[in-house]
């Protein structure tokens, strides 16, 4: 059985808002195909204010899309379309006080039913434009297409850098295999043999001056100005959590940061780190490994 | 333990009795069968009626057949890899789409290593083609490896004639009894099945213990090498305990043979008529006039099977799903799809399996308790308008997927 919390089961065992809501004229019809999941959200919005006055759900599906979906009707009644369309499905989730790993996708269906009925509201075609796959990594909740076309982007050549791309296979590593497989499949279509003993091979030699300049042509000052200034505007997010992060050192492309509070120790930091190296290589154009200053190299570190 | 147990085909509770047996294999008679002294003086006794038990209850013709293993999966591999490894010069394996993953995972595996693997599909009641088991049959094939029963429908295949049709063709057979055993009378010596697996676990024995039954003479070689346990073809010490547990356990089986087949038998069929009389749009799944007779499996339409566990769990009932919500993984159940079941049938597919503890008390308690659980799912599903589906219900609801 499922490690479902409180809140999930409550949801399941009492689900509100069950049924088509009448006078409906919102509808957003989605499914999962993968996991056989479906589900049709009815709104009623106020025509003048783009209030949701009400909004039902009816369910094909398990536990924790029952609760999903009970949860994304009670979030959105009362709100405007504008406001209930920055629901995400990490909010569902968080509302029903987490879903287990294998379970993540029936909260993106309750988001993709929003957006789905909104755009039926507002005479758009709505499409989905994210596919699911298989369920690799189970720590982190990575699917095998995110790690496929992440690894087609980016060339990735290692499970390590699979690792620090998409988080998959970060945590306790049983997914390795099936991170392999991927990465040999997605080698092979270019006519190539993955080698899973090589070290990854620097795309750019580690010169200083390249470590300096980086691809993005900013110098190292303002490339660590910019880096303290990503790190800052993350914090006020962090400390509404109990948590904080402070900027340690800046060594080439690995970025030594300090967290601290509830993101401390737990699974959460690992999720957080993620989190930031995503806005640090988006900031600035070019890949970055962020690590907790615990992992600083001794000697570097000074003591 | 309060509750009604109908989940026997994925594990069973070790009758008191067997658990009795076992304990003296803990503390007094805790030596090693191989050592010198009187600590374990009993326990290569004890390990020889337990082999005897069991010969017994399959049929063998000899007790050396019978080789100990730590679990059904094991005794699978086992065979499969021993007859790849004997044959180097064979590199096909025959098998079915609906096996239990012991089988199938390892056969995707052996596939990407380079072997040829057959599938034989099934029809929309989980039966074989034999005429297509025929055509793939050559000197190529180094092991068939087709279950005696299906684990989630019950559905019987006709092993011993397929044993007879792969020894005419030459060919090794192994089947995955672990459902069958204990539920279905077995005479192996009289057939020319090759290698069969068990599971303690799944007759009231423990967990972590099975058996592989190699016939005389067919060429073996061992999974695990060292010692010289089960005459070199399955090294490591003896799990004495589970061992006298299963011998047991086997023995009790023998014993209960007719009950199975008559008494549970009747349950499973009140259980399974009370369900559909009582519950709209659901069928029976499989081959119902060729399955074990403490299995059903039945597809509630429209509903999803984790969210009918939950609320059975909830009334203290415990079957299992072929959804693919119960597993973990984004499929529903292999075997409902190989059937071709709908899909908004597949994942409302519901395992209930007895054993002889279970009574027809319990059964009418769960046919009492099973509709209104549906009722109450079904006025969820988007499928569902009043008391009937909507017409046309997979065009009336149809989906965005992603
Ligand atoms: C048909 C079948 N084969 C193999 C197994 C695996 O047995 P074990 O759990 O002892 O490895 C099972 C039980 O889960 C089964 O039902």
């Amino acid at each position: 059985m499922w490690d479902y919390s409180e809140t999930v089961k409550e949801h399941f065992y009492n689900p509100r808002n069950a049924g088509a809501v009448e006078e409906a004229n919102a509808t957003g019809d989605v499914g999962s195909l993968s996991c056989g999941d479906a589900l049709r959200l009815t709104l009623k919005v106020n025509p003048e204010t783009e209030v949701i006055e009400d909004a039902g759900f009816q369910t094909f599906g398990c536990g924790s899309a029952i609760a999903s979906s009970s949860a994304l009707t009670e979030i959105v009644k009362g709100m405007t379309l504008d406001d209930a369309l920055t629901v995400s499905n990490q909010d569902i989730a968080d509302y029903l006080e987490g879903l287990p790993p294998e379970k993540m996708h029936c909260s993106v269906m309750g988001r993709e039913a929003l957006q789905a009925a909104v755009a039926d509201y507002r005479g758009e075609e709505w499409s989905d434009d994210h596919e699911e796959g298989a369920l690799i990594c189970k720590c982190f909740a990575v699917d095998a297409v995110l790690i496929e076309e992440t690894v087609r982007a980016n060339n990735l050549k290692t499970v390590e850098e699979v690792a620090n791309y998409t988080k998959a296979g970060g945590g306790c590593a049983s997914c390795h295999e099936g991170i392999e497989e991927i990465l040999a499949m997605v080698f092979e279509e270019k006519g190539e043999t993955f080698d899973p003993t090589a070290d990854v091979i620097p795309a750019v030699e580690s010169t200083p001056e390249t470590l300096v300049a980086g691809a993005t042509g900013m110098t190292n000052l303002q490339r660590i100005r910019k880096i303290e200034k990503v790190i800052e505007s993350l914090r006020p997010q962090l400390q509404l959590d109990g948590g904080d992060v402070e900027l340690v050192d800046v060594m080439g492309d690995t970025i030594y940061v300090n967290m601290t509070g509830a993101c401390n120790g737990c699974q959460m930091a690992a999720m957080t780190l993620g989190g930031i190296q995503q806005r640090l290589i988006e900031e600035l154009g070019s890949f970055v490994k962020v690590l907790p200053s615990t992992e600083m190299p001794k000697t570097a570190a000074g003591v | 333990m309060e509750g009604i147990y109908l989940d026997n085909n994925a594990t069973t509770m070790v009758d008191p009795v067997i658990v009795e047996e076992m304990l003296p294999y803990f503390t007094d008679q805790f030596g090693n069968p191989s050592s010198m002294h009187a600590f374990g003086n009993k326990v290569g006794f004890a390990i020889k009626k337990a082999r005897k038990q069991i010969q017994e209850l399959l049929g063998a013709e000899h007790d050396s057949e019978i080789i100990f293993t730590s679990c059904g999966t094991e005794s699978d591999s086992t065979a499969i890899l021993s007859a790849l490894k004997a044959q180097p010069e064979r590199n096909e394996i025959i098998t079915t789409v609906v096996e239990h993953p012991a089988v199938l995972t390892l056969c995707e595996h052996l596939e990407k290593e380079g072997y040829k693997v057959h599938y034989l599909k099934v029809d929309a009641k989980g039966r074989l083609d034999l005429s297509e088991y025929q055509q793939v049959l050559s000197e190529r094939v180094a092991v068939v490896s087709v279950m005696w029963a299906n684990n989630e429908t019950g559905t019987i295949f006709p092993v011993r004639e397929m044993a007879e049709m792969a020894n005419r063709a030459g060919v090794m057979f192994h089947t995955d009894a672990v459902q069958a055993v204990g539920k279905i009378p077995m005479d192996l010596k009289s057939t020319k099945i090759d290698m069969l697996s068990i599971s303690g676990h799944k007759l009231h024995a423990p967990k972590g213990i099975g058996v592989l039954y190699l016939r005389r003479g067919v060429r073996f070689r061992p999974l695990l090498r060292g010692g010289h346990q089960e005459r070199g073809r399955r090294a490591g010490t003896e799990n004495t305990a589970s061992i006298v547990g299963l011998g047991k356990a086997t023995e009790l089986a023998m014993e209960h043979m007719e009950f199975e087949n008559t008494t549970v038998a009747a349950m499973r069929d009140r259980l399974q008529e009370g369900i559909l009389d009582a519950v709209p749009y659901s069928f029976v799944t499989g081959d119902p006039d060729n399955r074990l007779p403490n299995t059903c499996n039945i597809a509630f339409e429209y509903i999803e099977g984790e969210a009918i566990l939950m609320l059975l769990n909830k009334q203290g009932i415990a079957a299992s799903s072929g959804s693919a919500c119960t597993s973990g993984s984004l499929e529903p159940s292999h075997v409902m799809r190989a059937m071709d079941i709908p899909y908004t049938a597949a994942h409302g597919s519901v395992r209930f399996s007895f054993s002889r503890y279970n009574t027809m008390a319990e059964v009418e308690k769960v046919i009492e308790v099973v509709p209104p659980i549906m009722a109450q799912l079904r006025k969820l599903s988007p499928y569902w308008d009043g008391d009937r589906p909507l017409d046309e219900p997979e065009k009336a609801f149809a989906p965005t997927y992603a």
